[in-house]
C-alpha cells in the first residue's frame, strides 16, 4: 500500500482508517464542519493528532516533517501567499503544458499575487503543490472557486498526474461526478467517524 | 557647585500645577480627574519607596542586597513584557522567554560596563550599578515587549501564509524568516529613534540629571554616550534572543504552527 491511515483521530478529527494503493483516489464527503479539512491537516502533520499514518511503510512521525509534507502535499481550501509575485512562490517554473491545461495566462507568472482572482489562486496553488511531485495529494475542494470548464480541466489534470506518477489522492469534493474513477469507493465523514463505502 | 535641595513645599507647589489641570478638566466635564489623581499619587508613592530602598541599599552596599534588588527589577520587567502583549505566549514560557532574553543581555551589558568601562570599586557599587541596570532594563523591556508583541500578533494574522509554506515542505526557519526580521525591527525602532533624536530633539534624561546635579556638560555627555551604546546593544541582542526563542515556541517538534500556545486577544 502506498498510503495507510490507521485509527487517525484528533481534536476536531473523528476517528478514521483507510488505505490507498498507487494511482488510487479516495473521494471524501460529509457535512460541513464535521472535520474533513481537519483530517487533511492531520494527514499532512499540520495539527496534533493520534494514530498511525504510513507512506510506503514509513511512519509519519519517524520522518522529518518537512520531508513528509513534500511527499504528502496538502492543498488547503484557502491558499496562502507570502511573497509579492506569483513566481516567487514556485521552486521552478511549472511545465508549460500544465499551465496551458489549466488555462492560465502566461502573463500571470510575473504578476502580483494581490491581482489574482480566487479561481486563479486556486489553480496556481494546485500547480505549486504539484511542482513538488508529491506521492500523495490531499485536496480540499480544489475546484470550489472554478467555473465548470475550469473545474473539468483541473480534475482532468489532477487525475492524469495521479495516473502518470502512480500517486494517490484524498479528495474532498461536493460534486460526486467530479472524480470519475474506476471503483466507486468513497469515504463518508460523520461526527462519529469515517465510513468507507463501496467496494473495499 | 552644590545641589539646590528641594523642600516638600517646592513639590507641593509643583503638584498644584497638576491639581489646576484636574480642576480645568472637571470644569470642562472631561472625567479624567480620577485617573490623573490616582496616577500622580501612585507615582509619588513609588518614587518615595524607591528612594527609601535605595538609601538603605547604598548604606548597606553588599552584593547580596544588590543582587536581590536586581532580581526584583528583572522579575517586574519580565511581567511587564508579557502584560504589554495582546497575544502573549501562554504560561511560563511567555514569561520565561522575555525574562531570559532581558536578564541575559541587560545583566551582561551592565556588568561589562561596570567592570570594563566605568571601573567602579567595588564593581557592584550600588550608586552606579542600580541606576545603570534600571536604565538598560527599562529600554530592553520596551524593545523586547514590542518585538514579541509583533511576533505573536503577526503570526496570528499570517497563519495562512506561514502554513502555506509549511505544506510546501519549507522549514520553520524559512517560513518565519520575514516574521523574525520584522519583529526584530519592531523591537529596535524606539532605540533607533532615541539615537537619532539624542541631543537634537530631546535632551536625554540622565544627561539632564547629571548637569542639574552639577556635572560638567561634557562629562554628562560622555556618560550619556556610554549609556546609549549600552542600551542599543542590550535592546538589540535582547530582541534577537526573544524573537528566536519566541518564534521557536510558536512551533512544536513536528514543525506545526501552534497558535493555541498564544493567549486569546484582549
Amino acid at each position: 500500500m502506498l498510503f495507510e491511515v490507521k485509527d487517525l483521530c484528533g481534536p476536531n478529527v473523528p476517528p478514521v482508517s483507510f488505505a490507498l494503493a498507487a494511482g488510487e483516489v479516495l473521494p471524501v464527503r460529509g457535512e460541513s464542519g464535521v472535520g474533513k479539512s481537519q483530517m487533511l491537516r492531520a494527514l499532512a502533520d499540520l495539527s496534533p493528532h493520534e494514530g498511525e499514518i504510513k507512506l510506503e511503510g514509513v511512519e509519519q512521525q519517524s520522518m522529518p516533517a518537512t520531508d513528509w509534507r513534500r511527499q504528502v502535499a496538502l492543498v488547503p481550501a484557502e491558499s496562502g501567499w507570502w511573497a509579492d509575485t506569483v513566481a516567487e512562490h514556485f521552486p521552478s517554473r511549472p511545465s508549460e503544458a500544465w499551465w496551458e491545461r489549466l488555462r492560465l495566462r502566461a502573463a500571470l507568472w510575473e504578476s502580483p499575487v494581490e491581482r489574482l482572482s480566487s479561481g486563479e489562486r486556486q489553480r496556481l496553488a494546485v500547480l505549486r503543490a504539484l511542482a513538488l511531485e508529491p506521492r500523495v495529494l490531499l485536496l480540499d475542494e480544489p475546484t470550489a472557486n472554478l467555473d465548470r470548464d475550469n473545474a473539468e480541466a483541473m480534475a482532468g489534470l489532477l487525475l492524469d498526474y495521479l495516473r502518470d506518477r502512480s500517486a494517490a489522492a484524498v479528495w474532498i469534493s461536493h460534486d460526486p461526478r467530479e472524480i470519475a474513477v474506476h471503483d466507486d469507493r468513497w469515504l463518508e465523514m460523520t461526527a462519529e467517524g469515517g465510513v468507507l463505502h463501496g467496494s473495499v | 557647585m552644590d545641589l539646590y535641595s528641594l523642600t516638600p513645599v517646592d513639590l507641593i507647589v509643583a503638584s498644584g500645577l497638576v491639581l489646576a489641570l484636574g480642576v480645568v478638566q472637571i470644569l470642562l466635564g472631561l472625567g479624567l480627574f480620577r485617573t490623573l489623581a490616582l496616577n500622580s499619587v501612585r507615582m509619588v508613592l513609588q518614587l518615595l519607596l524607591v528612594g527609601v530602598i535605595l538609601e538603605a541599599v547604598f548604606d548597606a552596599a553588599t552584593l547580596p542586597w544588590i543582587v536581590l534588588i536586581a532580581m526584583v527589577m528583572m522579575g517586574l520587567a519580565g511581567y511587564e513584557v508579557v502584560a504589554r502583549q495582546k497575544r502573549a505566549i501562554r504560561g511560563w514560557h511567555g514569561f520565561g522567554i522575555g525574562l531570559a532574553a532581558m536578564s541575559v543581555t541587560a545583566l551582561i551589558v551592565t556588568v561589562l560596563a561596570l567592570t570594563l568601562m566605568i571601573e567602579t570599586d567595588p564593581w557592584y557599587e550600588p550608586q552606579y550599578a542600580i541606576p545603570l541596570l534600571g536604565m538598560i532594563l527599562g529600554n530592553t523591556m520596551t524593545g523586547i515587549g514590542l518585538a514579541l508583541n509583533n511576533l505573536t500578533q503577526t503570526a496570528w494574522q499570517s497563519r495562512a501564509e506561514i502554513e502555506a509554506r509549511l505544506v510546501l515542505g519549507h522549514s520553520v526557519r524559512e517560513a518565519t524568516a520575514e516574521l523574525r526580521s520584522d519583529s526584530m525591527r519592531a523591537g529596535l525602532i524606539p532605540t533607533l529613534n532615541m539615537l537619532a533624536a539624542a541631543g537634537v530633539i530631546s535632551l536625554p534624561g540622565m544627561m539632564t540629571g547629571q548637569i542639574l546635579a552639577g556635572s560638567a556638560p561634557i562629562e554628562a555627555v560622555k556618560y550619556q554616550i556610554l549609556i546609549m551604546f549600552l542600551i542599543t546593544a542590550a535592546t538589540g541582542f535582547g530582541s534577537l534572543i526573544a524573537v528566536q526563542l519566541g518564534a521557536r515556541r510558536l512551533f512544536d517538534a513536528r514543525d506545526r504552527l501552534r497558535l493555541d500556545r498564544l493567549r486569546s486577544g484582549r
